[in-house]
C-alpha cells in the first residue's frame, strides 16, 4: 500500500445557521488518499462532497478533525511550510465561468495565479505559455477573456491554472458536470493525461457515477456528510454493499433502452433530509428500504466486509 | 449537482465598444458629456479665453446686464465681467467637485470592500459607521463641520468628500458580498493572497460599473453641495470666486440686478445636470440586462 | 411504455419549422411527427434549438420570427392567433420547463398556482379546484398534499418543485406535454423518481409526450422514439432501441460513444467528438461537417432528412 498523501481524520465542518441550527456538511470523515491514487468521491446535494475536497485541499478549515498532507498536519502552518502546501495543493471548480475572473485575460489569471506565490513576472508568463499549451490551449488564447472561448476552453483555462505550480494533489470538483457531453470527454481525456504524466494524486467529485467510472480506480460514496462505502471501482459497481449506493447505481439511465426497460429500479423513499436535520442513527434510514429499529437508534460502524471494501451499514446488501 | 456552499457566477461582461455604443444612444448623456467637456475646457484655459481678468474693476460699467458692449454676460456690482468670473470660478467648482468625488470614491470603495470581504466585526463596525453617517443630512453636517475648519480648497473637498461616500459603500458592500464567494476569488484566496491584493487585483474590475456611476453623480452632488456652503458664506471665500459665493451678493442686488443670480445658477445647473446625465447614461450602458 | 401502432391517429405533425433571430437561424426547417399516446425524445446539447423548438411551438419566444407549420388538432399552432394560444396553453398542451424553481411564482402558494390553472381552463369553483388539485398532488407524489397546498416554492426541495409543476401541467389532462429537460436539476435519485412519474403519466393518461433532454441515458428509459438535432437541425430520427442499435448518423454515433459507461476501462481515453458547438459556423452545407470524420466535398450542400430503412431518417449524404 502506498503511503498516504492526504489524509482526513475525524474531520468535521459545521456551518451555523440562523436559529441555533447547525448545518452539519461533513460529519466525521476519515479518509485516506494514497500517493498517486485517483479517489473518487460521490453523492448527491447536501452530501458534502464539495466541502469535504476544499477543506482538504485548503480552501476551508475544519471545525474539528485534523487534515494531514504527508503525514503532517495542516493546521497551523506557516512560512515555508505553508508555500509548499499551497503549491502542493490545488483545485479544478465546477463551473468554469465562476472559477475565471470575467475581467482577466485567461493568461493574466494564470500569472496572478503564480505571482501571488512568488514567481516572478517573467517566470510566471512562461509557466502560464507552458500549462496553458499543456491543457490544449493555443497561445493566443492567453490574451483571451473568458467570455470569449467556449465552456470547454474555459475549462481547460482551469485545468492549466491548477497545474501551474507542479502540484501534487488536486481536487476536481466536479470538472466536467457544467460542460456539453460531447465537451466531457475531451476535458475527462485531458485529465487522465495530466495525471498520467505529473503522478498526480487525485480526488475527483461528481455526483455522476458513469463519470468517476471512467476516472477512478477506486470511489468513495458519501450520505450527509458522512462516508458510507468506499471500495475499489469494480468492487463497488459490482458488489455495492450499501443500500444508497445500490440505488445510486439503479437510478443512473443507462444509455441502452433494452436494458433500460427491463432493469429492476431501486426507487427511495422521499427525498435527501435538509442537512441541518439530520436524522438519528444511521443517516440514511428514513429513505432506505432495508431500514429496522436498530437503524434509527444506532449509527453504523465502518467495517471491511470485502477486500478493500468498506461500508457503514446495519443490514449491508451482497453479503 | 453541487452541495457547496458557495455559488457560481454568471459572466458578465459587457464588450467595451458596445457599451460605448450604448451610452451614446442615450442622448442626454452624449449632449451632458459635450456639456461637461465645454465647461471643464472654459474653466482650464481661462487665462487665455476669458476676455479680461477676475478682479479687472470698472466700476463705471457695473451692474451691466448680459449682451451689452464688452460684456456678454453683464458685469457684478464692481463691474467685473460676469462671464470672466465664471470662468475661473468654474475651476474651483470644477476642482472642488471633482477632488471631493475622488475621496468619496476611495473612502466609500475601501469601507464597502473591507466591509464585505472581511466581515466579521470589521463589517458589522463599518457598515453601522455607514449607517450612522447616513442619518445625517449632509448640508448641515458639512455645515457643521465647516464652522470649525479654515475653507480653502483641499479642507472643503476633504469634507464634502467625507459627507458623500456612504451610498456608493453601500453598493460596493452588496456587491462584493456577492462576488466574495465566487469560485476565482477562493482560488486566489486559496494561494494565500492577502485581502488587499484580492480586493485590488481580483474584485475592484468587476465593480467598475458602479463606481463610475457613483463617480459622475458624485461629481455632481459635489459641485452642488460645494455651491451651498459657499452661497452661505462657509465655503470658497472671496475674492476668490466660486459659482456658489457668486450668488451670495447677488442675492442682496438681486433687486438691482437680477441677472446676477441667474448666471452663476445656470453654471451651477449646467454642470450638476451633465453630470447626472452622463451617470445615467453609464448606468444604462454598462447594465449587462440591458445589453439588447 | 406505449408504442405508436401504425393505425394511431397523429397529434402533432411539424412541418419545416424555422426560427430565426435576425439572420440567426435556431431552428432550421426541422420537421417532425407525432402520434397519439407516443413520447419523443428530442435530443442534443446545449445550443442545438431543442427548447428554442419547444418554447416556438408553444408561441412562447420574444423577438423571433418564426416560419413553417405545426398542425396540431386541426389548427396550425404557428400561424394561431393569440386567444387561440392561450386556450391551448396549460390545457390541451402542457408544459414542463427546465429549472423547477424559477418556473413557479416565489410568492404564490403552491396550491393556488395549480388551482389557477384549473379554474381558469376548466372554469371550477373554489372548493371544485382545491379538490382537484389535492387530488393531482397525490397523483404526482407528494406526500400530506393538503398540508402542501399552502407551501410557497422555496420552501420545498427541487424534487417537490418540480412534481407540482407536473401536476400543474397535467391538472388539464392535456393531449400533449413538452417536458423541456425536467431531470436535470435534480439529484439522480430523485431524478429517477421523476421519470418514473412521468413514465407513469404517460402510460396511463394515453398522454403523448415530448421530452427535450441532452441525456440520451434519459432517453433510452423513457421514449418510443428519439429525433437528434445538432445546430438547428435535426439529423436523425429513429424508433429508439433502433437509434442505439444501429446510429446512421455520424454525430449520433460520436455522442454514443463518447458516453461514459460504467463497464468501460478505468484509465481508458474516451472516443471524442473534434472541436466544440462553437465550430457550426458554416450556414450553408451541412452544419457538422466542421467536426465530421466524414465530411467530403458533397457536405457543402445541406443533406435534407431522408428515409434510411423503415421508420428511420436521416440527414448526412455519407451514411451508410
Amino acid at each position: 500500500m502506498s503511503e498516504a498523501l492526504v489524509e482526513a481524520i475525524g474531520l468535521v465542518r459545521h456551518y451555523k445557521l440562523p436559529g441555533k441550527r447547525l448545518l452539519r456538511a461533513v460529519d466525521g470523515v476519515d479518509l485516506t488518499i494514497g500517493r498517486g491514487a485517483t479517489l473518487g468521491l460521490v453523492g448527491e446535494s447536501g452530501s458534502g462532497k464539495s466541502t469535504l475536497g476544499r477543506t482538504l485541499v485548503g480552501l476551508q478549515n475544519p471545525s474539528a478533525g485534523e487534515v494531514r498532507f504527508e503525514g503532517e498536519t495542516v493546521a497551523g502552518a506557516s512560512g515555508a511550510k505553508l508555500v509548499r502546501l499551497r503549491r502542493q495543493r490545488q483545485i479544478v471548480f465546477q463551473d468554469p465561468s465562476g472559477a475565471l475572473n470575467p475581467r482577466m485575460t485567461l493568461g493574466d489569471t494564470i500569472v496572478e495565479h503564480l505571482r501571488v506565490q512568488g514567481f516572478s513576472r517573467a517566470k510566471a508568463r512562461e509557466r502560464a505559455t507552458e500549462v496553458l499549451s499543456l491543457a490544449g490551449l493555443a497561445e493566443a488564447f492567453s490574451g483571451r477573456y473568458p467570455h470569449e472561448v467556449s465552456g470547454g476552453q474555459r475549462q481547460r483555462a482551469v485545468i492549466a491554472r491548477a497545474i501551474s505550480t507542479d502540484p501534487a494533489f488536486i481536487v476536481a470538483d466536479e470538472p466536467v458536470s457544467a460542460l456539453d457531453v460531447s465537451t466531457r470527454a475531451q476535458i475527462m481525456n485531458l485529465m487522465r493525461e495530466l495525471r498520467r504524466r505529473g503522478g498526480l494524486t487525485m480526488l475527483f467529485i461528481s455526483h455522476d457515477l458513469s463519470i468517476v467510472a471512467h476516472m477512478c480506480r477506486e470511489v468513495a460514496v458519501m450520505y450527509l456528510g458522512q462516508v458510507v462505502e468506499r471500495a475499489p471501482r469494480d468492487s463497488l459497481f459490482r458488489t455495492p454493499l450499501h443500500p444508497y449506493t445500490a440505488a445510486l447505481l439503479s437510478a443512473i439511465p443507462l444509455p441502452d433502452p433494452a436494458l433500460e426497460r427491463t432493469r429492476t429500479r431501486i426507487v427511495l423513499k422521499g427525498e435527501t433530509p435538509d442537512p441541518s436535520a439530520v436524522p438519528s442513527g444511521c443517516r440514511f434510514h428514513t429513505r432506505c428500504l432495508r431500514a429496522t429499529e436498530l437503524c434509527a437508534k444506532v449509527a453504523p460502524e465502518t467495517r471491511a466486509l470485502l477486500p478493500g471494501h468498506t461500508v457503514a451499514c446495519h443490514h449491508p446488501l451482497n453479503v | 449537482m453541487s452541495d457547496s456552499v458557495v455559488g457560481a457566477l454568471p459572466i458578465v461582461a459587457p464588450p467595451r465598444r458596445h457599451a460605448t455604443r450604448l451610452f451614446f444612444r442615450h442622448r442626454l448623456a452624449a449632449l451632458g458629456l459635450v456639456v461637461v467637456v465645454a465647461l471643464i475646457l472654459s474653466a482650464a484655459f481661462a487665462p487665455w479665453l476669458a476676455p479680461y481678468n477676475p478682479d479687472d474693476i470698472d466700476i463705471a460699467n457695473r451692474y451691466a446686464p448680459p449682451l451689452s458692449a464688452g460684456h456678454l454676460l453683464g458685469s457684478d456690482d464692481l463691474g467685473r465681467d460676469v462671464l470672466t468670473r465664471l470662468m475661473y470660478a468654474g475651476q474651483i467648482s470644477l476642482s472642488v467637485g471633482v477632488a471631493a468625488m475622488a475621496v468619496t470614491v476611495i473612502v466609500g470603495f475601501a469601507i464597502g470592500a473591507f466591509a464585505a470581504y472581511l466581515g466579521g466585526w470589521v463589517d458589522i463596525a463599518l457598515m453601522r459607521l455607514t449607517d450612522t453617517m447616513l442619518c445625517f443630512p449632509s448640508v448641515f453636517l458639512l455645515l457643521f463641520v465647516a464652522a470649525f475648519v479654515t475653507p480653502s480648497l483641499a479642507s472643503i473637498s476633504l469634507m464634502i468628500g467625507l459627507t458623500c461616500w456612504m451610498e456608493l459603500a453601500r453598493v460596493i458592500y452588496g456587491q462584493i458580498r456577492v462576488l466574495k464567494s465566487a469560485d476565482f476569488v477562493a482560488a486566489a484566496r486559496m494561494v494565500g493572497a492577502p485581502a488587499w491584493r484580492i480586493i485590488l487585483r481580483q474584485i475592484l474590475p468587476n465593480v467598475m460599473a458602479p463606481i463610475l456611476v457613483a463617480a459622475t453623480l458624485n461629481t455632481a452632488n459635489a459641485i452642488l453641495l460645494e455651491s451651498y456652503i459657499s452661497f452661505l458664506g462657509y465655503g470658497i471665500q472671496p475674492p476668490q470666486a466660486s459659482w456658489g459665493n457668486m450668488l451670495t451678493n447677488a442675492q442682496s442686488d438681486f433687486l438691482v440686478d437680477p441677472w446676477l443670480a441667474v448666471m452663476p445658477g445656470v453654471a451651477i445647473t449646467l454642470a450638476v445636470t451633465s453630470f447626472n446625465f452622463i451617470g445615467d447614461g453609464l448606468r444604462d450602458a454598462l447594465d449587462p440586462k440591458m445589453r439588447r | 411504455m406505449m408504442s405508436g401502432s401504425a393505425g394511431s391517429a397523429r397529434l402533432l405533425a411539424v412541418e419545416d419549422l424555422t426560427v430565426a433571430f435576425g439572420r440567426a437561424r435556431a431552428v432550421d426547417r426541422v420537421s417532425f411527427t407525432l402520434d397519439a399516446g407516443e413520447t419523443l425524445g428530442l435530443v442534443g446539447e446545449s445550443g442545438c434549438g431543442k427548447t428554442t423548438t419547444a418554447m416556438a411551438l408553444m408561441r412562447l419566444l420574444q423577438g423571433a420570427t418564426i416560419g413553417g407549420h405545426a398542425w396540431f388538432e386541426g389548427s396550425d399552432l404557428i400561424a394561431a392567433g393569440e386567444e387561440r394560444m392561450r386556450e391551448i396553453r396549460g390545457a390541451t398542451i402542457g408544459m414542463i420547463f427546465q429549472d423547477p424553481a424559477t418556473a413557479l411564482h416565489p410568492m404564490i402558494p403552491v396550491g393556488d398556482q395549480v388551482a389557477e390553472t384549473l379554474r381558469t381552463h376548466r372554469g371550477l369553483g373554489a372548493r371544485q379546484a382545491r379538490a382537484r388539485t389535492i387530488d393531482l398532488f397525490r397523483e404526482v407524489g407528494i406526500a400530506a398534499p393538503e398540508e402542501r397546498l399552502g407551501a410557497y416554492p422555496h420552501e420545498m426541495s427541487g424534487g417537490m418543485c418540480q412534481r407540482v409543476i407536473i401536476a400543474m401541467a397535467i391538472a388539464c389532462s392535456p393531449r400533449l406535454l413538452l417536458a423541456d429537460e425536467p431531470t436535470t436539476a435534480l439529484d439522480v435519485t430523485v431524478q429517477a423518481q421523476i421519470l418514473e412519474l412521468l413514465r407513469g403519466i404517460a402510460r396511463d393518461g394515453a398522454m403523448s409526450m415530448i421530452l427535450i433532454t441532452h441525456d440520451l441515458g434519459v432517453v433510452a428509459g423513457v421514449t418510443d422514439r428519439v429525433a437528434v438535432m445538432y445546430a438547428g437541425v435535426i439529423v436523425e430520427t429513429a424508433p429508439t432501441d433502433r437509434l442505439f442499435a444501429d446510429p446512421k448518423h455520424p454525430y449520433t454515433q460520436g455522442l454514443l460513444r463518447s458516453i461514459p459507461r460504467l463497464d468501460s476501462g478505468w484509465d481508458e481515453d474516451m472516443p471524442t467528438i473534434a472541436g466544440a458547438v462553437h465550430d457550426a459556423g458554416a450556414l450553408s452545407g451541412c452544419r457538422f461537417a466542421p467536426r465530421c470524420p466524414l465530411a467530403a466535398e458533397a457536405c457543402r450542400e445541406a443533406p435534407p432528412l431522408r428515409p434510411f430503412g423503415e421508420d428511420h431518417e436521416v440527414a448526412c449524404w455519407r451514411a451508410s
